[in-house]
């Protein structure tokens, strides 16, 4: 499959002109200790991306990194230097584990003006169109997905030596690398929240209960999570797994399992027979066809953070999609190797009564709906985000895909709102600020506690007051049960 | 091996002296009596009844052997029957002439079979032609005929508690044509056919008295027919066949009763259980005809529990014949010299006794595996409470711990009870606001039984002592807590607040704090102002707490007053003014609190901005800027001045 990454999206504007959204340049992994002397400085490089660049400017490269880091260190020892900015990149550097370093390389956005008479493009880069906050978000998070699969690089290590680190960055980053969609990251990676689907206490107690029942019966099950669509619903395990965790599912693995579907070419909906239930559940991870003789049981490992550090478990997803277009999906993290006889149980226990779970929760979801009102275009868009539960809502986002998240609203309207970002992250007080755009939007940032809402109102004629009076109708009306100071 | 016997004989049995060739032993149903009439009463009557008070001894003249002897309610009135076409009467009512009077039966030529009272001066004769209903007149010593019914009587019987009698016609004896009686009217019940298991030819009489009997059962008459196994017909054991009669309609068949075995029975009603006792076997069933068999044709019931025989019994001994050293000799259930009455009696009269036949509900929890359908037994069962508490904190702890679902369904079935004694105490609570003028009868208030257990009976035996176990792991903890919780929800019942707390207390000792956020993030928990309390206190250990307390508190919207101390104890004067104005309390708070708080911040320009924001109120409110002396801002005026100078405080020209 031919992978289209951001580097190449490019979008026409006016005549000639082009623009160049911003893109990896590159990706690399070093540790210091690793080539302490001269001429060994090879050994430093854990993995560098793009692999077929010439070996002494990856040398330089990381060098320079090196260079810029300790010479930062000299004026804030506790924070080292975190992004460097030239005019047509942009150099991010993290170290998640000590002494080992990820830094990603991002090309400033930019616009090539032809010129005429054959002479060569102007190109004006876009220095300040890249948020800090966004991309630094981005470099964590390449981190804490390969933790959650691989575990620490001090990890690797130790089991084999740098050897073994290389050989892991190498497989899982070719891939991960080919993922990152840089040109769409935005407040949302800085966030890295977790949408929950609002369901009724009765139908949420009956999830509790049944996901208590499964754990009961199946005790090689240690941690379950419930989701419905891309909303989670329930988590069993800790916070922090959750989050990457929930970042995987929902932009990796169930997108990769609902295209096919909905471009029906290959629409599996037929109702699986277990005793005399019909269920229409099925394994997203392990087994395709529990029927088929050769079929594997081979599941992801993935681990997550134990009392006395990280345990590594199997990750079983299963997913119930009913012709009623509701789709739940429940994660299960079990600590032993898995059997067919484990999997054709969980499969006979868990496929029907997460059947009739989904109808009930299709039935909340039609309920929402229906309160939420008809579907024309509000007057308001909004991003909210709890730093408590990491609970997020955007209407300005649209259904994730794959290969895009796709937003509703110019991309300078969420470079506004990822400023505000920033200047909330900066002092501790509750705040409010309010923008007029450019384009006649206005732009509310409100922060209350540890809850940030940004909202994007669509009315050019109406006055400060105005707006910050829609506002607070806005947060009477969205926002009734939780306590926002206004 | 543990305790089987189900059924006991109560410890108190009424004694009275054994039947013999000079003592005749006669048992009242409706007055429950035990009359030992020694030598036609020339050398005494001794009367025990249940309790003292309806004990009695008289002499009466010996005039001929005694057949049937009975009080009238309330001992006002004794009949005697000497012979078979009369009934003699005699007073107790003190003041009232004693000598015997005599009624004979109006038919001419039938023969009184028996009779029976129905109220303290009603009595009705049953001859084998008909019945004769008399009210009597004790101070005249007359009776007077009320109603008579003609009829070709095999055979009857008497249900005292409905004052039902019921008469076996026609030759082979299977029509039966019931009675009501009520305050000096008789009424004819709809008459109903008992089948056979075989007609016989010639016709002759064939349904005997001895298999049938009559009982109420959770309120309602039933017929009971003892239905003896037959050669011919291709069934496995006799059967007890319920006919259930109403007061008004049609007599049905509605349950069958298989007894798989074959033999003598006897029958006793208990707790509203229908006890067969099997004398071959020396053993009893159980059946209760609520209980639902899934796995048998509609009102077909087997028995509840395995045979077993009544818990054996010792004779108390009394007076100075006891030997302590000695145990007292076991008394031979079973015997042939045992009758059986209705609903729960047994009567040996060669040895003198009345029992009271019992159920004991704490054998039936072993053998009855299935959790559900021992519920359903139990929760139907007198006193119950205590047994189904301990069977919760069995399938909760121990070797026994059920499965959750088991814990679920048995959860469910106890708050089924539960929530349909709230709602009769509700729609009674609803009644009697409305007036007792409305609504025709008189509502009764509900009873509350045993078999309601409520959450804080849960709380007090089960669920406080179980999630202080320490070989319990803390997930089933939870996870049983959760679930009672869901069935309360399910059921509509409002959870009491202590049980949140429990949930939140172990949530809190296993540092799932991340599941509780959760839990409160979906409103499990219902929001009250003690469980804001509680989530404060927890925000040293889970700083997210003070969030979602702050969020309960604006959503209970009546403890406004809690989030400005809440707010200003976080040293947030500010937001907390902002709050209060938004609220529209800003000009009932007192400023004090206010002030003092931002003086506490060390804050001076969030003093200023709190102190002019007070003197704009006080402007509004009484055209001076000035605080009341009840306010007691004295200090803080001063503490402004000494800031920004006396001209600061009446400067209204600055706004923050």
């Amino acid at each position: 499959l031919l992978h289209t990454s951001g580097s190449t999206g490019t979008m026409a504007s006016g005549m000639q002109e082009k623009q160049y959204t911003p893109s990896l340049l590159s990706f690399f992994i070093y540790n210091p200790t690793f080539g302490p002397r001269e001429g060994e400085e090879e050994k430093k490089i854990l993995f560098y991306h793009p692999s077929d660049v010439e070996k002494n400017e990856k040398i330089r490269n990381v060098g320079l990194c090196e260079a810029i880091v300790q010479f930062t260190r000299t004026f804030c020892p506790t924070k080292p230097a975190k992004s460097l900015h030239t005019q047509k990149n942009r150099q991010f550097f993290f170290e998640p584990e000590d002494n080992f370093w990820i830094v990603m390389v991002v090309r400033n956005p930019m616009i090539e003006k032809p010129n005429k008479d054959g002479k060569p493009p102007t190109v004006e880069y876009q220095e300040e169109e890249i948020l800090d906050t966004v991309y630094g978000a981005v470099v964590r998070q390449c981190y804490s997905m390969y933790k959650l699969f691989n575990g620490t690089f001090g990890r690797a290590v130790e089991a084999g030596g740098v050897e073994l680190l290389i050989q892991k960055l190498e497989k899982f980053f070719y891939r991960y690398l080919q993922t990152l969609h840089l040109q769409s990251c935005d407040l949302l990676d800085v966030f890295g929240g977790i949408s929950f689907f609002p369901l009724d206490k009765m139908t949420y107690l009956k999830i509790q209960s049944f996901v208590n029942r499964v754990e009961e019966s199946l005790s090689l099950i240690k941690y379950t999570a419930f989701l419905y669509n891309d909303q989670l619903i329930w988590s069993g395990l800790e916070q922090d797994d959750m989050r990457i965790l929930y970042k995987y599912l929902t932009t990796s693995l169930f997108p990769r399992h609902s295209e096919p579907e909905l471009a029906g070419r290959d629409s599996p909906l037929r109702p699986e027979v277990a005793g005399n239930l019909l269920h229409y559940g099925r394994f997203l991870t392990g087994p395709t066809n529990l029927k088929d003789p050769e079929a594997k049981f081979r599941f992801p490992k993935i681990f997550v953070s134990a009392e006395d550090g990280y345990e590594e478990l199997h990750l079983i997803v299963y997913k119930v999609e009913c012709p009623i277009m509701s789709v739940s999906s429940v994660s299960f993290l079990a600590s032993v190797e898995l059997t067919r006889d484990f999997c054709e149980q969980l499969d006979s226990l868990v496929g029907p009564q997460l059947t009739l779970l989904a109808s009930d929760i299709c039935e909340q979801f039609t309920i929402n709906r229906r309160i939420s009102g008809p579907e024309k275009e509000p007057q308001f868009k909004f991003i909210y985000f709890n730093h408590m539960n990491l609970a997020e809502k955007s209407t300005i986002h649209m259904r994730k895909t794959a290969s895009v998240c796709l937003t509703s609203v110019h991309p300078d309207l969420m470079k506004i709102l990822g400023d505000i970002n920033c200047d909330f992250a900066r002092v501790d007080e509750d705040e409010e600020i309010i923008v007029k755009a450019m384009t006649d939007y206005w732009v509310v940032g409100k922060k209350s506690d540890q809850r940030e809402l940004y909202v994007i109102l669509n009315q050019k004629n109406a006055n400060l007051i105005e707006v910050n009076e829609e506002v607070k109708r806005l947060c009477a009306t969205q926002f009734n049960n939780i306590f926002f100071l206004d | 091996m543990s305790e089987e016997h189900y059924l006991e004989l109560c410890e108190n049995p009424v004694q009275f002296e054994n039947a013999s060739s000079v003592n005749n032993v006669f048992f009242d149903e409706a007055n429950k009596q035990v009359f030992a009439v020694r030598s036609g009463g020339a050398t005494g009557v001794v009367v025990k009844g249940p309790d003292d008070k309806s004990s009695v001894a008289f002499r009466m003249d010996d005039k001929g052997e005694v057949k049937c002897i009975k009080f009238s309610i309330g001992n006002k009135i004794l009949a005697v029957q000497r012979t078979s076409k009369s009934v003699d009467l005699i007073n107790f009512i003190p003041d009232y002439p004693h000598t015997e009077f005599t009624q004979e039966c109006k038919t001419k030529n039938a023969n009184v079979l028996g009779f029976c009272w129905t109220n303290w001066n009603e009595i009705v004769f049953i001859t084998d032609q008909g019945i004769e209903f008399y009210q009597v007149f004790p101070d005249k010593r007359s009776l007077k005929l009320l109603k008579s019914q003609s009829i070709n009587v095999n055979w009857y019987q008497y249900c005292p508690e409905t004052s039902v009698i019921l008469l076996s016609t026609t030759v082979q004896g299977n029509i039966l044509q019931p009675f009501a009686f009520r305050n000096g009217t008789m009424s004819k019940m709809s008459k109903f056919e008992i089948e056979l298991p075989v007609v016989p030819k010639p016709a002759k009489l064939s349904l005997s008295e001895r298999d049938i009997a009559m009982a109420t059962i959770y309120g309602q008459l039933f017929v009971m027919y003892l239905k003896h196994h037959s050669r011919t017909a291709n069934s496995p054991g006799a059967e007890v066949v319920l006919y259930h009669l109403p007061r008004e309609g049609a007599c049905k068949k509605t349950h069958v009763l298989k007894l798989n075995t074959t033999g003598k029975f006897a029958l006793n009603i208990v707790d509203n259980l229908v006890v067969v006792h099997h004398q071959s076997t020396q053993t009893s069933l159980i059946f209760d005809i609520k209980l639902k068999e899934p796995d048998c044709a509609v009102n077909t019931h087997q028995p509840v529990l395995p045979a077993r025989s009544i818990h054996p019994y010792r004779i108390p001994l009394s007076g100075p014949a006891v030997v302590p050293s000695q145990p007292p000799p076991l008394c031979q259930l079973y015997s042939s010299s045992w009758s059986v009455f209705q609903p729960d009696i047994i009567i040996s009269a060669s040895e003198g006794y009345l029992w009271y036949l019992q159920v004991k509900l704490p054998p039936t929890v072993n053998l009855l595996q299935d959790k559900g359908k021992l519920m359903d037994f139990l929760l139907r069962r007198r006193d119950c409470k205590m047994v189904i508490l301990s069977v919760c904190s069995q399938i909760l702890e121990g070797g026994e711990k059920g499965s959750l679902p088991v814990v679920a369904t048995v959860f469910d079935k106890l708050n089924q009870v539960y929530k349909e004694y709230l709602e009769a105490e509700q729609s009674y609570t609803v009644a009697m606001e409305s007036g007792p003028s409305r609504g025709s009868a008189a509502q009764k208030r509900p009873v509350r039984t045993q078999a309601v257990i409520d959450q804080s009976d849960m709380y007090t035996h089960v669920l406080s002592s179980f999630t202080e176990r320490k070989d319990v792991s803390h997930k089933f903890v939870i996870a049983v807590l959760m679930e009672y919780i869901r069935s309360l929800n399910q059921f509509q019942i409002t959870v009491q607040h202590y049980l949140y707390e429990l949930v939140i207390k172990t949530l809190v000792q296993h540092n799932l704090f991340y599941m509780l956020h959760q839990f409160l993030q979906y409103h499990v928990f219902s929001d009250s102002k003690p469980l804001a309390c509680l989530l404060l206190s927890l925000e040293s250990t889970y700083p997210p707490a003070h969030q979602l307390s702050l969020d309960m508190l604006k959503r209970l919207s009546t403890a406004n007053d809690e989030i400005v101390e809440v707010l200003l104890s976080k040293q947030q004067v500010l937001g907390a003014l902002r709050f209060i104005r938004s609220v529209g309390g800003h000009d009932n708070v007192s400023a004090r609190k206010f002030l003092d708080a931002a003086q506490q911040t060390g804050d001076q320009m969030l003093f200023y901005t709190v102190f002019r924001s007070f003197q704009q109120r006080n402007q509004r409110l009484r055209g001076s800027p000035s605080f009341n002396p009840g306010e007691h801002c004295e200090e803080h005026v001063v503490h402004f001045k000494q800031l920004f100078g006396a001209s600061a405080t009446r400067s209204k020209t600055h706004t923050m």
